[in-house]
């Protein structure tokens, strides 16, 4: 039983003209606790959709999507937000934090909605946290005192004082330089292996992508797994129905920057 | 458990970093209790001010005056016989309050010259009667009435026409007409205007002992209006005076054949003031209310809108629907309560502050408590100015989805 399921997901939206527009059609999905999953794609191809459907932020038109094999249509809107707070980690790509709170208040936040030991423990698990992305020293710093790269620790921060079973990050290094969200990206990587949580990355960024064990791209709401090369070259691309990726077509994605550009194949 | 406590700490956090729009939020509740707890307050004491004066003048709520005249040539029984039935109809009826009193002329001897003043005979209750509380010495005692010598309370004009500037000498002054004697002064009451004439109360018994047949003049009212005995002031409780009233009248009249007894009160609507000022005071308060709980939804509904996207983010971090309408209703509320308090200590501040002679014209002698319902009223508006101020944000908030408000 995977960790998250989706099967034949789709997910519509009548717009104001009365039209339907399909956002997600059919994406079938699965990821195992400690994996690492990729997603890329074109700006409104239905990336964050997916994203927020797989944190129970939004809800599946048609299909179905399992949670450790619980089907989450059934759980009521108390037990999803509830289950969001304790098994998810967002991590944006505009870091998100709350403003004019320090660095400690940013962590300490989410344990507000934990219970027991997480709640009355809360400041000192945000410390161990900060300590842990090596901001020990920046506790009471306020977020715009922060870097960049600084800030994005802090949101990692904030998304796994929890000690989520996934972690959901939404173009973690969008905002940042290629050094400093290489560098965010190697603390997600350590902090997802060390914690065993499955960490499911949307990214513009191949060579993030490439990071991850498994790669799909969205082209106009269905998910097709591809293979990245280390060098961030699309190597393969496969509908999702079909789980052989030894069919892949390679071709070749633009560097990071240019992807919302439209996708140019390049021929093998 | 740990939902309250959360809760409650995500509240206090938001009041902490928005101090400026809690701030602002606060002034005008704050304003608003303090304007409904202070204009209550406010009020009571004028009506107090304005009962008090009129009780200077008119005698105590509810103050009964009987007069007496006789009807006939030669009728029977004479004052000391009325006195004597008066004296046992308030022993009948247990009226603890009672003063006879008696307009009259007497001459005072000043470093200027004799001159007639007017002075009221009375007895010791008169000032519980009307109220009179002198600004320097004392009022009468029993003490006086066994005196040997008359003893006078007097207005500051009187004492300034003495030429006296106040009791330490231990003032005295010549009193009467052909046989005078010395009166000693024991207190001074204020004057009632500027340029008033002197004027002096003397207790009716003494006047009646030194006085009453040495008046050069002879100018007793009393007795030029044909009314050889003075009025009687009863005060008697409100409720019960006029069947009181018509009772000592019949007992009195029947006991001195020959004697009409006529009985008048003060007992006149002033409800149609007391409703005025209540009416002012709630429409001031509710005014202000209002105006302070607008400026409240009206900061609550922009910020919201600006901590959109922080509800959402905390919505992400598993805050639940109910949470947030709490969180932001408890924001609300918790303000509001902090505003009430703060706006009533102002007000008792103010009230407690007040030059109550410059304001109400003249002391209040029964300053009538601080008005603690009106306290609870206001904090009680408050408070619910602040859950209305926050149901509305607070219903925005939760109807927003959490990915459009991570977004805004």
């Amino acid at each position: 039983m995977s960790l998250l399921e989706l099967t034949d997901v789709t997910r519509s939206v009548r717009l104001p003209d009365d039209t339907v527009l399909h956002i997600l059609r059919g994406v079938t999905l699965a990821v195992d606790a400690g994996e690492h999953v990729a997603i890329v794609g074109r700006s409104g191809t239905g990336k964050s959709t997916l994203l927020n459907i797989l944190g129970l932020l939004d809800a599946p038109t048609t299909g179905a999507y399992l949670l450790e094999g619980t089907p989450v249509q059934k759980l009521s809107n108390r037990t999803r937000t509830v289950r969001r707070g304790r098994d998810f980690g967002f991590v944006f790509q505009q870091f998100n934090l709350l403003p004019g709170r320090t660095a400690l208040e940013n962590v300490t936040a989410p344990l507000l909605y934990a219970r027991g030991r997480q709640f009355w423990g809360r400041t000192r698990l945000a410390a161990q946290m900060l300590e842990r992305v090596g901001l020990g020293d920046r506790l009471d710093t306020m977020p715009e005192k922060l870097s960049g790269g600084e800030q994005q620790r802090v949101a990692i921060a904030r998304a796994l004082v929890r000690g989520p079973r996934v972690i959901l990050a939404d173009e973690p290094t969008g905002a940042l330089d290629v050094e400093t969200g290489g560098e965010v990206m190697d603390l997600l990587d350590e902090i997802a292996s060390q914690t065993g949580a499955a960490l499911v990355t949307i990214t513009h960024d191949l060579a993030v992508a490439a990071r991850a064990e498994r790669q799909y791209r969205l082209t106009e709401g269905a998910l097709v797994p591809i293979t990245l090369d280390t060098a961030s070259h699309w190597v393969g691309d496969v509908p999702t129905q079909v789980a052989d990726r030894s069919a892949a077509v390679e071709r070749r994605l633009l560097p990071t920057g240019e992807a919302d550009e439209p996708l140019q194949e390049v021929p093998a | 458990m740990t939902g309250v406590v959360g809760a409650l700490v995500e509240a206090w956090d938001e009041l902490r970093i928005h101090k400026l729009r809690v701030l602002l939020a606060l002034i005008g509740v704050a304003c608003a209790v303090t304007a409904i707890t202070g204009v209550t307050a406010a009020i009571a004491m004028m009506q107090q001010a304005y009962a008090e004066q009129n009780e200077r003048q008119n005698g105590r709520s509810v103050t009964v005056t009987f007069d007496a005249w006789p009807m006939t040539e030669n009728p029977e029984g004479d004052p000391a016989t009325l006195d004597a039935q008066y004296t046992s109809a308030l022993e009948r009826y247990g009226i603890e309050y009672a003063s006879r009193s008696r307009s009259v002329m007497v001459d005072a001897r000043f470093p200027d010259g004799t001159r007639s003043v007017t002075a009221q005979a009375v007895d010791a209750e008169y000032s519980t009667l009307r109220r009179v509380v002198p600004v320097d010495g004392r009022w009468f005692t029993e003490a006086d009435e066994q005196a040997y010598a008359p003893t006078l309370v007097v207005n500051e004009a009187f004492l300034r026409t003495l030429g006296v500037r106040d009791l330490s000498t231990h003032p005295t002054v010549e009193v009467g007409g052909g046989a005078p004697v010395t009166a000693t002064i024991v207190g001074v009451t204020a004057d009632d205007w500027t340029d008033v004439p002197p004027t002096a109360f003397v207790l009716y018994d003494q006047y009646q002992h030194w006085l009453a047949g040495a008046t050069s003049t002879g100018a007793d009212f009393g007795m030029m209006m044909n009314q050889p005995a003075p009025s009687l002031l009863v005060w008697v409780p409100p409720g019960e005076h006029r069947a009181l009233q018509e009772q000592i009248r019949r007992d009195v009249k029947a006991s001195m054949p020959g004697w009409d007894v006529q009985s008048w009160d003060n007992d006149y609507d002033q409800g149609a003031i007391d409703g005025a000022a209540r009416w002012v005071g709630l429409g001031v308060g509710g005014f202000a209310l209002l105006l302070g709980g607008l400026g409240l939804v009206n900061i609550a509904l922009v910020t919201v809108r600006y901590r959109i996207r922080e509800i959402g983010i905390r919505r992400s971090f598993g805050a639940t629907s109910s949470r947030v309408f709490f969180g932001v209703m408890l924001e609300s509320v918790v303000a509001t309560v902090v505003a009430g308090l703060v706006g009533v200590v102002v007000a008792v501040a103010i009230v407690k502050n007040i030059p109550v002679e410059r304001v109400f014209g003249g002391g209040i002698q029964d300053m009538p408590p601080f008005p603690f319902s009106a306290a609870l009223v206001g904090m009680a508006a408050a408070t619910a100015v602040g859950a209305l101020a926050g149901l509305i944000p607070a219903t925005f908030a939760v109807r927003v989805r959490v990915i459009d408000a991570i977004r805004y």
